[in-house]
């Protein structure tokens, strides 16, 4: 039996549980560099949903794969932008706890 | 009957997740959310996407978890922040698994399990490309002024930061 040929319901419920551990850290964590974390693996179960429902389809098709594409690309410059943010903040105010940055709360 | 590489590799992503958010050391989250990626590679590959497989090993792990590694080199300010209170713990667990739930039974409800993938039909990585040159040329486009504008406003956000100094 080849591999990957499990119920699509599978893939979903490992999706479902990475994007649940993502929100998780994102609403716990008040390290900024564990936020960027929750936020990535957030990404990769949506990736994982593109390609496995484009495979899963009648027909299948690239237009899943083509789509996880463009996610991990913008991923990248996300991170890229994000970690640029958190050096900034980090030298102006020697400090990466969200909570404690309260220089912009009106 | 579930396959077993199927289950090593929700394993590994899930547990890997896991102990990236929660590692003590945020050394070793890091590592552990590189090893997540591949993880997820692995499910890309037994997906018939090994070209999305390769693109993930490439930027994610070659890329992203790098550049993620270094920062944490340069901010070693793990101590000074606190850990989370327990209600807070609570709040974020109480709100993941509601979320799971909730998405769960809406993909029982659907009839989601009894989608099997269609055999013996190969889908071709070469149609990525035609559809990015063809149906998808624009966001092909518009993404490449992305990167370059990330990469820019990157570099300005470093620069402004070494004049301060």
């Amino acid at each position: 039996m080849p591999h990957g040929f499990e119920p699509l319901l599978d893939y979903f419920i490992v999706s479902t549980i990475l994007f649940a551990i993502g929100v998780y850290g994102l609403v716990t964590k008040r390290n900024a560099l564990r936020m960027l974390f929750a936020i990535e693996i957030i990404i990769n179960a949506a990736n994982l949903n593109f390609v496995a429902f484009s495979r899963y389809l009648t027909n299948p098709n690239v237009t899943g794969q083509t789509f996880a594409l463009f996610s991990i690309a913008l991923a990248a410059a996300e991170a890229a932008v994000g970690l640029a943010i958190i050096i900034l903040v980090f030298r102006v105010n020697r400090e990466i706890d969200v909570l404690e940055l309260r220089r912009l709360r009106g | 009957m579930v396959d077993i590489v199927f289950l090593a590799l929700a394993a590994v992503s899930i547990g890997a997740s896991v102990i990236a958010l929660e590692a003590r050391e945020i050394v070793y989250g890091a590592v552990a959310l590189g090893v997540s990626f591949l993880g997820l590679a692995g499910f890309f590959i037994i997906l018939d996407a090994p070209f999305v497989a390769l693109f993930q090993i490439t930027v994610y792990v070659g890329a992203v978890v790098v550049l993620i590694l270094f920062t944490v080199m340069l901010i070693r300010r793990e101590k000074g922040v606190k850990t989370p209170a327990a209600w807070e713990r609570g709040v974020g667990i109480v709100a993941a698994a509601v979320l799971a739930i909730g998405m769960g039974s809406v993909a029982f409800a659907s009839g989601l399990q009894t989608w099997v993938a269609p055999q013996g039909v190969q889908v071709s990585f070469r149609e990525i490309g035609v559809q990015l040159l063809t149906q998808y040329w624009p966001i092909l486009l518009i993404l490449g002024l992305v990167l370059a504008s990330a990469v820019m406003g990157a570099l300005t956000l470093a620069k402004v930061e070494r004049e301060e100094k």
